[in-house]
């Protein structure tokens, strides 16, 4: 190699390694460089609030178009974004890793990865990807864990976590703390054990494996009758968060299996419905949340997990703020897991109450019969695994939920839902159709709640049903969108709809927002479609 | 005209049989192409791209088991070998079966340069005195600004590999040409071309950045030849060949 050109290089090489690419320090504090989004929420505490103001109540009726980037298929596109130094990088589902010009949506490259033949519940989907130095993770549906550089969409490793073939999918978005990356699977509704695995983020080593429920003679098995806590379910697959001041990284957990009849698991079945707080360097459970014991009614507990430091009782508080696919709000104190409140948010007739620790009181007769019981809220719940938001500045906690949702619970079947229009069950449209609601018929809202009090502060009423999440920002505006594919921009104080687009598909992901040369964008998937926003 | 029928029997077989035993030595390129595709489809999935993955045998440099005659060798493509890996094909043509067999005799006659080379020197050498990698990338080590060569073993055979290595713009695959632009306030930015549009260009610079321009913020743009400099006069042929030999034996990182 010629001496000039072996110097050139070296010297590339001497000041590549000086730019340093995304250190944990940076995903952990996202504050000093707002202009990025580096993890599934933007911080750890999934807060999915950003700094970013030039977009504001002032201005953002003058949202345009910057561009569109079309997924190659058909899948929901559920992903959010990362955004490093103006790169964007996605997932074209099921697990197609790209990276694109956050200014211009142009590819630099995609890694294709072709996953083996699994089975998923709800769609071959996946939510996003985690990101630490120059390294991309990602889960795949095939149960595997892939690091891809990120400059060159070179896979580094190949880890296998679970065997796809037996129902293990992976959809949920890693979660990276210090040099460890976290990943569980989905499969709950399957008959599989579920758990949270740690791995090296170098070598794609497994580190340790907690499993969500307990093996006998572990504390917690005698809450499965038999053998049932062998396909108990319990699956983790959707983001969890991390608390610095801890060292406690957080998962919610799916429901027990099988889904719609407890009659071959009495007990509570724990760890299932729950929220788990685990020690990030070992993997030791310090304390959990069970939100539904013996659930028997599908309420997964997957809901993304929001830290918020709030005043509580006149005295300051680090709660974790948690709406429920079970129709319930909660504050729990991060620390400890003590239960501090706990309100229906939604219509709510399973259960009539909390005893002092939080244990739900159930209404007798409100679980799945031969002949059928209404229960609300629906099986895809009052939310179910969408993102939503907590502002720091108006101190609010936004949700995009559904609002009066029943379904028929039918003992050892799939529910039937309720009423003469059954399109408020769809998952899956990536498509739009006229929806006409009833008396009868679930829709979707956008509300601020206190988080002191859990009372709604104010509500946006989006017609159809939603399966999007909130992003709120310093220019006090907050972003949402449902099923009828409107993406709508709200005032943060009052919900006051300040600007809307339709963008032709329904709305699956939670909205982003990132800056690039001082130009703050606004970033939303819809149907199978990144779209993308900033002033003129 | 009348035939004696033993006559016309004996005429028909020898030209059945000089069709038969003629197919590789008359095979046209569009043959050699299209065996290519074919093996790609039918073979590559177990003896690899280069048809080196299964051991002692080596498809890219007519390497078998033992020697077979084209007959012997469209047989087994077809029919595939009794009480082995080797199935058949019952799907494929005759017609396909020449091609593939036209291929393979046309792979037999490149040189093996990596033929008694060792790996182990060969890594010692791209680490060392070849200083491959200040612009090559393995599993993770090294620059990015050259083409990623952690699974080269598996897509290029080992003349191919000598050949870049010693005419490195003899033949270089899309993916991994160099591209220089110069913006209008006077930046030079070069680098590999990832994407180019009407209005825009990607790179990966040769400060290992994703770059995106667009075109209307350029004043000039083009194709430049590659930097990677000629390994000839630098290596002698034993060196060539451990260098080779070690890059063909790169087949992507272990399982961790």
């Amino acid at each position: 190699m010629n001496k000039p050109f072996t110097l050139l290089c070296s010297l590339l090489l001497a000041s590549t390694a000086a730019l340093a690419q995304v250190s944990f320090e940076q995903v952990l504090k996202p504050d000093a460089a707002p202009g990025n989004w580096l993890s599934y929420s933007r911080s750890l505490d999934n807060q999915r609030y950003s700094l970013l103001d030039q977009i504001n109540t002032g201005n953002v009726s003058k949202l345009q178009l910057q561009w569109v980037w079309q997924a190659h298929t058909l899948e929901k596109f559920e992903a959010t974004p990362l955004v490093v130094n103006g790169v964007l990088y996605t997932v074209q589902a099921p697990n197609d890793v790209v990276a694109l010009d956050a200014a211009t949506g142009r590819i630099f490259w995609t890694y294709s990865h072709q996953p083996a033949p699994s089975r998923t519940c709800c769609g071959r989907v996946n939510r996003g990807l985690a990101i630490l130095g120059d390294t991309l993770f990602m889960g795949t549906v095939d149960a595997h864990l892939l690091a891809i550089d990120a400059k060159s969409g070179q896979l580094l490793w190949d880890a296998t976590v679970a065997d796809a073939a037996q129902q293990f999918s992976i959809t949920m978005p890693p979660l990276v703390v210090k040099d460890k990356v976290y990943i569980g699977t989905a499969g709950g509704d399957l008959g599989i054990r579920g758990f949270v695995a740690a791995f090296d983020a170098h070598t794609g080593k497994e580190l340790w494996r907690f499993y969500t429920i307990p093996a006998k003679g572990e504390q917690g098995n005698d809450t499965w009758s038999g053998d049932s806590w062998q396909k108990g379910g319990a699956s983790i697959w959707n983001a969890g968060a991390y608390d610095p001041d801890t060292n406690l990284v957080f998962f919610g957990t799916g429901n027990p299996a099988p889904d719609w009849d407890g009659r071959t698991r009495l007990g509570d079945n724990l760890y299932s419905d729950s929220v788990l707080a685990l020690d990030a360097d070992t993997g030791k459970l310090k304390w959990h949340y069970q939100f539904t014991p013996h659930d028997e009614l599908d309420y997964d507990s997957t809901q993304v997990p929001v830290l918020a430091d709030i005043t509580w009782q006149g005295k300051p508080r680090k709660v974790m703020l948690w709406a429920n696919r079970n129709g319930l709000m909660y504050v729990l104190d991060r620390t400890t897991g003590e239960f501090l409140l706990g309100k229906p948010y939604v219509e709510v007739n399973w259960m009539d109450g909390f005893d002092s620790k939080g244990r739900p009181h159930r209404t007798p007769g409100m679980v799945p019969t031969p002949q059928g019981t209404l229960v609300r809220p629906h099986v895809h719940g009052a939310i179910n695994w969408a993102p939503p938001s907590y502002s720091p500045k108006t101190n609010l906690f936004y949700v995009a939920h559904w609002e009066h949702s029943g379904i028929i619970a039918i003992e050892g079947q799939f529910p039937q839902s309720v009423g003469i229009n059954t399109r408020q069950t769809t998952m899956s449209d990536a498509a739009l159709e006229p929806f006409f609601n009833n008396e009868d018929e679930a829709r979707g809202v956008i509300r601020a709640y206190d988080p002191v009090t859990l009372k709604p502060v104010w509500e946006y009423n989006l017609g159809n049903i939603t399966w999007g999440g909130t992003l709120s920002t310093a220019g006090d505006v907050v972003y949402g969108g449902g099923k009828d594919g409107y993406f709508v921009a709200l005032d943060a104080k009052s919900g006051k709809l300040l600007w809307k687009a339709s963008l032709g598909g329904q709305v699956n992901a939670g909205p982003m927002t990132y800056s690039v040369n001082g130009k703050q964008y606004i970033a939303i998937a819809a149907g199978t479609a990144l779209f993308t926003f900033a002033l003129p | 005209m009348r035939v004696h029928q033993p006559l016309l029997l004996l005429v028909s077989f020898c030209l059945l049989a000089a069709s038969h035993f003629a197919v590789a030595q008359h095979a046209t390129g569009s043959d050699v192409f299209s065996g290519e595709q074919a093996y790609q489809n039918y073979c590559a999935n177990c003896h690899g791209k280069t048809g080196n993955q299964i051991a002692n045998i080596d498809l890219g440099h007519g390497i078998f088991r033992k020697p077979y005659s084209d007959d012997e060798l469209m047989n087994i493509v077809m029919k595939g070998i009794a009480n082995t890996p080797m199935p058949a094909t019952p799907n494929m043509s005759r017609e396909q079966a020449v091609q593939i067999v036209a291929y393979l005799r046309s792979r037999a006659v490149l040189k093996d340069v990596g033929a008694g080379g060792d790996a182990a020197r060969g890594k010692a050498l791209y680490a060392g005195k070849g200083a491959c990698t200040d612009c090559h990338r393995i599993n993770g080590e090294g620059s990015r600004v050259g083409p990623e060569l952690s699974r080269i073993g598996l897509v290029r055979t080992s003349d191919q590999l000598a050949t870049s290595l010693l005419d490195p713009n003899a033949e270089v695959q899309p993916n991994n040409r160099f591209y220089s632009v110069t913006t209008r306030s006077g930046q030079h930015i070069s680098g590999r071309l990832l994407n180019h549009d009407a209005y825009s260009v990607q790179l990966l610079d040769d400060k290992e950045q994703l770059r995106s321009l667009m075109k209307s913020d350029l004043q000039k743009e083009e194709f430049i030849a590659s930097p990677m400099p000629s390994l000839r006069g630098k290596f002698d042929d034993k060196e060539l060949a451990d260098l080779v030999q070690y890059l063909v034996s790169l087949r992507g990182a272990d399982k961790p």
